[in-house]
């Protein structure tokens, strides 16, 4: 099984601070640590439809299934739940 | 007075007339900063405002005559192949009653030239294949209000008059962004043409709201040299445009962005709430009133009034970006002095 925190923080050392030394917890917001503003977000949930092979609907934008890795990983969970029932 | 708990920023009560000011008594001091600014400090003979047919241009510009004298404020009139008509006629209404010279520039034939319309019309049909050249469009935001994140769909209309919308792709928005700011460019160039030939500084009209929440192009409408009302709500403006006799006809018409083909309110693409529901959103975060209070004031949900103020702190986030000056990797201050 892929490890979604791994991949979508290495989603964004790589791509978005694009340094290896910023500490991002699993619990870490990324809006208020200043990691994503409102364009960063949107990159972020295309990379997720995209790596994940899944469909972000417009009500599950928010904070609570996209603003920290633990959070994205319970939503990705969810998800593959519900496309696997 | 009381304060915040949490913060320690002293906290007031949301009264009915926390934005009235006394607007005689600001526009003298505006006025007398401006000439502060641009005469010593900036070391210009006068001021070139462009003049869009909104109430904030028109104060600034209605300020910089009260300040310099009609002589010495220049208007400028910046349409493009789709700007409203009413836009010119207001701004040109707006430039008589104040005795100024002022020219008319259409941005037209240099938007089109340098692929401002063509490229924004290929990020389109990235999304609606079938979007020709006689298609309308504009970008709305969604989310904000309701918790969500903010977000942008496409809206887009045949010619037939048939609408259809969609959540734009990140690719696909950030280009037709990326076009569209060609026009906000476009003009700052334009202005400081002006600008530089005549010797003077250039007006910037956002008011609090915009200059707050980044609902600005930076290099674009973001540049100017001096920003007279950009510490004003827009509540306050509309008392400004009272008291500085601003046409009607201005002060009446509903705040557009006059940046794209189908009619677009500042709300509907930027703000999670009308301008006068911002203005006291946004006064009520920075004294530290709580969300309940706030939802009192403006009949809304408290969730949604908490969700408000999320939305403000996220475009302000956003914003920083907007208002960086460009970074040194080292200082070097005597440059500065």
């Amino acid at each position: 099984m892929q490890d979604v925190k791994a991949t979508v923080r290495r989603f964004l050392l790589d791509t978005v601070v694009m340094a290896g030394d910023v500490e991002i917890g699993d619990e870490t917001s990324f809006m208020e640590a200043h990691i994503l503003d409102s364009t960063g977000f949107a990159e972020l949930i295309a990379f997720i439809e995209e790596e994940f092979g899944l469909d972000v609907g417009d009500e599950e934008m928010l904070p609570q299934n996209f603003d920290s890795l633990a959070g994205i990983e319970r939503y990705v969970a969810r998800k593959r739940a519900a496309a696997a029932a | 007075m009381a304060h915040d708990v949490v913060t320690g920023a002293a906290t007031r009560r949301l009264d009915a007339d926390v934005l009235a000011i006394d607007a005689a008594q600001e526009t003298a001091r505006i006025a007398a900063n401006m000439v502060r600014i641009v005469g010593r400090e900036l070391r210009r003979r006068g001021v070139v405002v462009a003049i869009s047919g909104g109430v904030d241009s028109a104060v600034c510009a209605a300020l910089a005559v009260r300040a310099f004298g009609p002589a010495r404020v220049f208007g400028l009139m910046l349409p493009e192949h789709e700007s409203s008509p009413h836009s010119l006629s207001r701004a040109r209404l707006v430039a008589s009653q104040l005795g100024i010279a002022h020219a008319v520039e259409d941005l037209g034939p240099a938007l089109e030239a340098l692929g401002c319309y063509r490229r924004r019309d290929e990020a389109i049909r990235g999304v609606f294949p079938d979007y020709g050249p006689d298609w309308k469009c504009k970008i709305a935001i969604a989310g904000g209000r309701d918790g969500t994140f903010n977000y942008f769909k496409l809206v887009v209309q045949s010619p037939a008059g048939a609408t259809r919308e969609a959540r734009m792709p990140v690719r696909e928005y950030l280009q037709v962004v990326a076009a569209t700011n060609f026009k906000q460019r476009m003009r700052k160039m334009v202005e400081y043409y002006h600008a530089d030939r005549l010797h003077y500084a250039v007006v910037g009209t956002p008011n609090r709201l915009e200059y707050d929440q980044g609902f600005f192009v930076k290099n674009g409408d973001g540049s100017a040299d001096l920003k007279p009302i950009a510490h004003l709500y827009k509540t306050q403006v509309y008392a400004l445009a009272r008291h500085l006799d601003i046409p009607e006809e201005i002060r009446g018409a509903a705040p557009s962005t006059d940046t794209y083909s189908l009619p677009q309110g500042q709300d509907e693409f930027y703000f999670a709430l009308p301008w006068h529901q911002m203005d006291i959103a946004l006064w009520a975060l920075d004294h530290g009133v709580d969300a309940e209070e706030l939802a009192a004031r403006l009949e809304i949900p408290a969730k949604h009034a908490s969700a408000i103020y999320a939305d403000i702190a996220a475009k302000r986030s956003a914003a920083r970006y907007l208002h960086s000056p460009p970074l040194l990797v080292e200082s070097a201050p005597e440059a500065r002095t």
